[in-house]
């Protein structure tokens, strides 16, 4: 069986996916994942599709499941690449890929990391203020 | 006009995982050799890794028969999925969205239907299973 490489970028692990997968390399994959997100401590998932020619409903279950378990892990997934008849086939299998952030490409997908971490953040601060204001009287 | 067949099928097992994928890079080939446009090449090969896995899943192994067509007008690619499984015992409830008895997401054979031009099903309790379906160049 075949198995997907998981590259470590400073805070983000990128993932591209380069052979047509068979179902039990992408559960493969999903567990990787996950072991390599605690291991390393990464907020940030990036899963590149460009090579991808097609998403069944196996694979678009597996990119759902990943953003899943990723978010229980404290990392934020974002799929990049998706080609043009991807997204039109997976529209019309009826796959609607709840819960998963997209982006046109690698660069793009960072930039949404790097933003929903500091929107994170920033919600955190205001909850912070919140608590202070209430606790002064 | 009926479709005639252009040179003999091919025949693809599946019993494994892999073969499935094997099963999507025959129909790959098949269908750029029938010059379907890239939207309906990916339309087609989703449809058949969708049903390659049912075969494999619910029907126990079976094979695909891809074969190149044309009906006069135009070329188009036919892909037969047959098992001797259990059968489909509810064919409407099969093709609801949603529905499935395998753990999956329930749209396999009513997503397959909709990304091909013709869909036809016989199943049989206790007999198994054939999907044919076809794409037909624009």
């Amino acid at each position: 069986m075949e198995r997907v490489p998981i590259l470590k970028i400073g805070d983000i692990l990128l993932v591209s996916i380069q052979v047509d997968m068979s179902d039990q390399t992408a559960i493969q994959l999903q567990e990787d994942l996950a072991e390599r997100i605690v291991a390393t401590g990464c907020h940030g998932v990036i899963i590149d599709i460009t090579a991808l020619d097609i998403v069944d409903s196996f694979v678009g279950r597996m990119l759902s499941t990943i953003a899943s378990i990723s978010k229980v892990l404290d990392a934020e997934t974002v799929v990049v690449g998706m080609r043009p008849a991807v997204a039109i086939t997976l529209v019309e299998l009826g796959l609607s890929l709840n819960g998963i952030r997209t982006a046109l490409n690698v660069e793009r997908g960072m930039e949404l990391v790097a933003a929903t971490r500091a929107d994170d953040w920033d919600a955190l601060d205001g909850d912070d203020e919140d608590a202070e204001t209430t606790a002064t009287p | 006009m009926t479709a005639v067949d252009l040179g003999v099928p091919d025949v693809q097992a599946i019993r494994s995982d892999e073969d499935v994928v094997r099963v999507r890079q025959l129909v790959r080939t098949t269908a750029v050799a029938a010059k379907l446009s890239l939207v309906d090449q990916t339309k087609l090969v989703t449809a058949a890794s969708e049903l390659a896995r049912n075969t494999l899943i619910y029907g126990g192994g079976g094979t695909a028969e891809v074969t190149s067509v044309e009906d006069g007008r135009r070329r188009g690619v036919r892909i037969v999925f047959a098992d001797d499984g259990p059968g489909i015992a509810d064919l409407d409830q099969a093709f609801t969205d949603g529905f499935t008895t395998g753990g999956g997401l329930g749209l396999g054979l009513s997503g397959a239907r909709r990304l091909v031009d013709d869909f036809d099903i016989w199943t049989t309790v206790g007999e198994g299973t054939r999907i044919t379906v076809t794409k037909w160049s624009r």
